[in-house]
């Protein structure tokens, strides 16, 4: 009896034939639809950080160096590859990317870093309220994260009270 | 230099142990799908062990917690040395989603130190096969940081000293640039 069902599941097992794939010598083809490390491109970006502001793992920094000049910081450590910072990029300057074979001995090697100058009014030299789109995207004000915690500082007193870095910033509301 | 101790130390078979301290389960059904005949990596020799005891990899899914990290700990010293820990999934490289609230620590990294990191939420088994074959020297890595930086300003500024006055009028020397 034993030795029929033995007989029968080596049947199986040679119908099936192999099945293995010989992975990282030969890549199986990705779906259409997948979604691998975000990637941006710097020459669209105008760097309105509403990709920064909707990204759920918080994982893009934004510091303003000056009234000119922001840094947009990507770390890749924590992203999730969902895709909302490129739903959500009025400029389409991020695309979704098919890249997965990220396996690294150092996290720095997944980061991304733009150092772009923002546009100001030729008149007098501050950045101008942009049309409707950056609106939406509730950018008000300056932003300084902490680039080297690499984390958010939040600007809302609710939040850290206690926090010295929190009051030296005042938010434009208007 | 780490890729060469890793080739001459673990130049056999690997055993790894799997230690979830606090993800949602999703990293951990990859590695047991890279087990699987499908990816079936033990064609490299990798087998799964039970114990810490016998591991020589350390394959660490999920943020370091306020409740494990002390467990984690212990799991790691526990594992005999030479001994490699890779981070698996955006939890256990960065902290996840929720690496700000209170019962997340952080990444692994904060609790026992790591070797090889693979993102993703989770990611791929090929993706976690490929870490492997980048920590065995199979393959290379392919990431690099990437930094860019503006140095000129893409848009002609208005410099109120180069207007200079033409009669009546008010001629500003570079306006067809602007
Ligand atoms: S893909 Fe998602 S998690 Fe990653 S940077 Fe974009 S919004 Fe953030
Ligand atoms: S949403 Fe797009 S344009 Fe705005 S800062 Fe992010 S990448 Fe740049
Ligand atoms: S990285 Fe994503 S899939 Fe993996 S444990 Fe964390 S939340 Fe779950």
């Amino acid at each position: 009896m034993s030795l029929v069902s033995k007989l029968e599941e080596v049947l199986v097992c040679l119908k099936a034939g192999r099945v293995t794939l010989p992975y990282p010598a030969q890549a199986q083809p990705l779906p259409e639809n997948f979604r691998g490390r975000p990637i941006f491109d710097a020459t669209k970006c105008i760097g309105c950080a509403g990709c920064a502001n909707n990204c759920p793992a918080r994982e893009i920094l934004v510091f303003d160096v000056c009234q000119e000049v922001r840094i947009l910081q990507y770390l890749g450590r924590r992203c999730t590859y969902c895709g909302r910072c490129a739903d959500v990029c009025p400029e389409k300057a991020i695309t979704m990317s098919q890249e997965f074979e990220n396996g690294t001995d150092a996290i720095g090697d997944l980061g991304q870093r733009l150092e772009l100058f923002m546009s100001t009014c030729q008149r007098c030299g501050r950045c101008f309220k942009g049309p409707s789109v950056l609106e939406d995207l509730k950018m008000k004000g300056y932003r300084s994260d902490d680039l080297q915690n690499e984390r958010w500082i939040y600007r809302s007193r609710s939040f850290l009270e206690e926090d010295k870095t929190v009051d030296d910033i005042q938010i434009e509301l208007d | 230099m780490l890729k060469n101790l890793c080739q001459k130390m673990f130049g056999r078979s690997l055993w790894v142990y799997h230690a979830n301290s606090g993800g949602c389960n999703g990293c951990d059904i990859e590695v047991l799908n890279v087990l699987t005949p499908y990816y079936d990596v033990e064609r490299f020799g990798i087998k799964l062990v039970g114990s810490p005891r016998h591991a020589d990899v350390m394959l660490c899914q999920g943020p370091a917690m306020r409740a494990t990290a002390q467990a984690l700990k212990r799991a790691y010293e526990a594992m005999p040395a030479p001994k490699l820990v890779f981070a698996i999934g955006s939890c256990a490289c960065g902290g996840g989603v929720w690496f700000d609230s209170y019962s997340v620590l952080g990444p692994v990294e904060k609790v026992i130190p790591v070797n090889y990191y693979i993102p993703g939420c989770p990611p791929r088994p090929e993706a976690i096969i490929y870490g492997v074959a980048v920590a065995l020297g199979l393959v290379d890595k392919e990431t690099a940081p990437v930094e860019f930086k503006q140095l000129k300003l893409p848009i002609p500024r208005y410099h109120p000293s180069e207007l200079h006055g033409d009669g009546d009028l008010v001629v500003y020397e570079k306006l067809e640039k602007v």
